[in-house]
């Protein structure tokens, strides 16, 4: 596994903002982490090393980082990440319902990914848009005042 | 009452340089490279600004505690890692006014006589993170940013770095850490970040709120800011009300103002067939208001305080009688159980302990005991840990259960929620 060219150059401008030698190697790990999962879909232990490589950090200190962060993914996920917000006004609003809905739609729960490796569902925490709950995070999106049964097959009819 | 922090909201290209300029963008920056770095701080802390993050520390003060002979690098970390639940104004700004914030982040580094500021933006956040890049290169290309800032030999670099999830990352030692690339694991105080924070150098830590709020002040001068909220409580703050009301939303609010007339003026009221249980004023992690107690207090530190609650983050969650609070309660609990990063043993066991008794409780069953047991658990939380954390559901926990006993009784009487 191998970064591609211009991702070797972005690494190059990230390591740039940070002081040099091995502080600022670890304190560009967050986001070569990001760079890493963008390019290869997923932190694989494949992936944590060649970040290991490149910033020439030792891997168990990687894995130790990654494995702390809930957006590095450890495992494959589906083409569409669906990360609804269960926390306190998003609940008030309905998210537990939003959440059910999706199980029955999508024969999975929270944390697993369709056969079609299409949608893998979440539970996540606040999104940090709480007036317009419920919200459901799609990949990068956010996707506000999804309330119903209706809302969320509106939302799903245009991932298809 | 002068709109310090939302008077471009209204302007949607605001985020665009010119726009921003347009509208007396940029303007303080005159008047702060006029002034000698002492001369801002002293501005600041006569204005009375107090930190938005949650603390409430006066941002001046903790500028002073920056040592000025250490002979390191001083940096500024800005915190835009917003995740209290109930709050949702740090990402507004950033979305809405992104060249405010910029302007801000130049007269803090000015100020302590950092070089290199990095703005921590929570991992979730790609649509201001879009905004803030767009915004930070048009800076630099219009000299905002970078060497000789316009022309006064001042240079300044801003940065951001990308969260990747992780509640306890707003923490700003946490932050810190998470910065330097390991897990966010809070540290130890002291040391202060102000004496040895990033990369072991004298570091601020400040709110995207709070830094905000410096153009207006430098603009305007301390005393026109002073001139709003109350003695103790200076100027304006963004409240983030949601909740079953009819316009839930960010506001700017003047400090001092009732928190009443914010719920049934300014939101618009509760839905049609709502009524009001109880108000969390500050973000998910401060004590409960009731009813009663929702007419009496005002939107300040010290009214907050006298009723035995935070102002915190301005995160207003409004509870309607329809709503189980067990069910809050086991939410919350949920919530900080799984954000708890496990250093402190109180806080790794007391969360999880708190967190199994409400699954079962609001599962219908609960015992009797469980009250007391859940009481006697938040006591030995608090006050124990490295973070607060640990109070921060030690401190929701007794006062769900001190205000609101009997609706927790009722439900592990009637083994079910009563409301349903
Ligand atoms: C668990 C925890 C989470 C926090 N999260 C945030 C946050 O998301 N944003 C923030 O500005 N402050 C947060 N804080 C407060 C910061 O530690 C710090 O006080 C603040 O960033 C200081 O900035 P200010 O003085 O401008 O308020 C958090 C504190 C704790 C204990
Ligand atoms: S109080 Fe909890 S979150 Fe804070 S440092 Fe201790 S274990 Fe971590
Ligand atoms: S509670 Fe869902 S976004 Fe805040």
């Amino acid at each position: 596994m191998e970064f591609t060219p211009e991702n070797k150059k972005k690494i190059e401008e990230i390591l740039k903002r940070y002081p040099e030698g091995k502080v600022g190697r670890q304190a560009a790990l967050l986001p070569v982490l990001r760079l890493a999962q963008e390019q290869f879909g997923y932190l694989s232990e494949e992936a944590m090393l060649t970040v290991a490589q490149v910033l020439d950090l030792s891997p168990a200190s990687i894995y130790g980082v990654a494995t702390f962060y809930t957006l590095f993914n450890k495992k494959p996920v589906g083409k569409y990440h669906l990360q609804v917000c269960a926390n306190l006004s998003c609940c008030m609003e309905g998210a537990e319902k939003v959440v059910k809905h999706l199980e029955e739609k999508l024969g999975i729960v929270p944390g697993e990914t369709t056969a079609d490796n299409r949608f893998t569902l979440s539970e996540v925490e606040c999104l940090a848009a709480c007036g317009t709950g419920p919200v459901i995070q799609v990949n990068e999106n956010y996707h506000e005042k999804i309330k119903t049964p209706e809302d969320v097959d509106r939302l799903l009819e245009k991932l298809r | 009452m002068d709109r310090v922090l939302t008077a471009n909201f209204d302007h949607p290209d605001v985020d665009k340089l010119p726009v921003y300029e347009g509208r007396g963008g940029y303007r303080s920056l005159k008047k702060v490279f006029s002034l000698k770095p002492e001369q801002v701080i002293e501005e600041v802390k006569s204005s009375g600004l107090r930190g938005r993050g949650g603390a409430g520390f006066g941002t001046g003060m903790k500028w002073g505690f920056v040592p000025q002979n250490s002979g390191k690098p001083i940096y500024l970390c800005v915190n835009a890692d917003e995740g209290e639940p109930g709050t949702f104004k740090d990402r507004e700004l950033l979305l809405r006014d992104p060249h405010r914030l910029i302007e801000g982040v130049i007269i803090a580094s000015y100020a302590i006589r950092c070089h290199t500021a990095y703005l921590y933006l929570r991992g979730e956040f790609f649509e201001p993170y879009q905004k803030l890049e767009a915004a930070i290169r048009e800076a630099y290309t219009k000299g905002y940013l970078g060497k000789n800032i316009l022309g006064t030999g001042y240079d300044l670099d801003l940065h951001i770095h990308r969260g990747a999830g992780g509640y306890i990352c707003g923490e700003e030692t946490a932050l810190i850490e998470s910065l330097e690339g390991k897990r966010g694991y809070p540290r130890l105080k002291p040391p202060f970040p102000a004496v040895q924070g990033l990369f072991g150098c004298p570091t601020v830590v400040n709110n995207v709120e709070t830094l905000s709020a410096l153009p207006y002040i430098l603009e305007k001068g301390a005393a026109s800011y002073k001139k709003m909220g109350t003695e103790k409580s200076p100027g304006t703050k963004l409240f983030s009300i949601s909740g079953p009301v009819q316009k839930p939303g960010v506001y700017e609010i003047e400090l001092g103002y009732p928190l009443r007339k914010f719920i049934h003026e300014d939101a618009g009221g509760m839905l049609p067939g709502k009524i009001l249980k109880a108000v969390i004023p500050g973000g998910s992690s401060v004590p409960i208001l009731d009813a009663s107690e929702v007419e009496q207090v005002n939107l300040d530190y010290e009214s907050m305080n006298q009723f035995g609650t935070f102002l915190g983050s301005g995160g207003v969650i409004v509870i309607d009688e329809d709503f189980c609070l067990v069910k809050a309660l086991k939410v919350l609990a949920k919530f900080y159980a799984h954000e708890s990063c496990g250093q402190c043993s109180p806080c790794r066991e007391g969360t999880g302990w708190v967190h199994k008794i409400m699954t079962r409780m609001e599962a219908g069953k609960g015992t009797p005991a469980d009250l007391d047991l859940l009481l006697n658990l938040a006591d030995n939380m608090t006050g124990q840990t490295i973070c607060v954390l640990a109070d921060s559901i030690a401190m929701p926990t007794r006062s769900y259960i001190k205000k609101f006993r009997q609706e927790f009784e009722d439900h592990v009487a009637l083994q079910k929620c009563s409301k349903m």
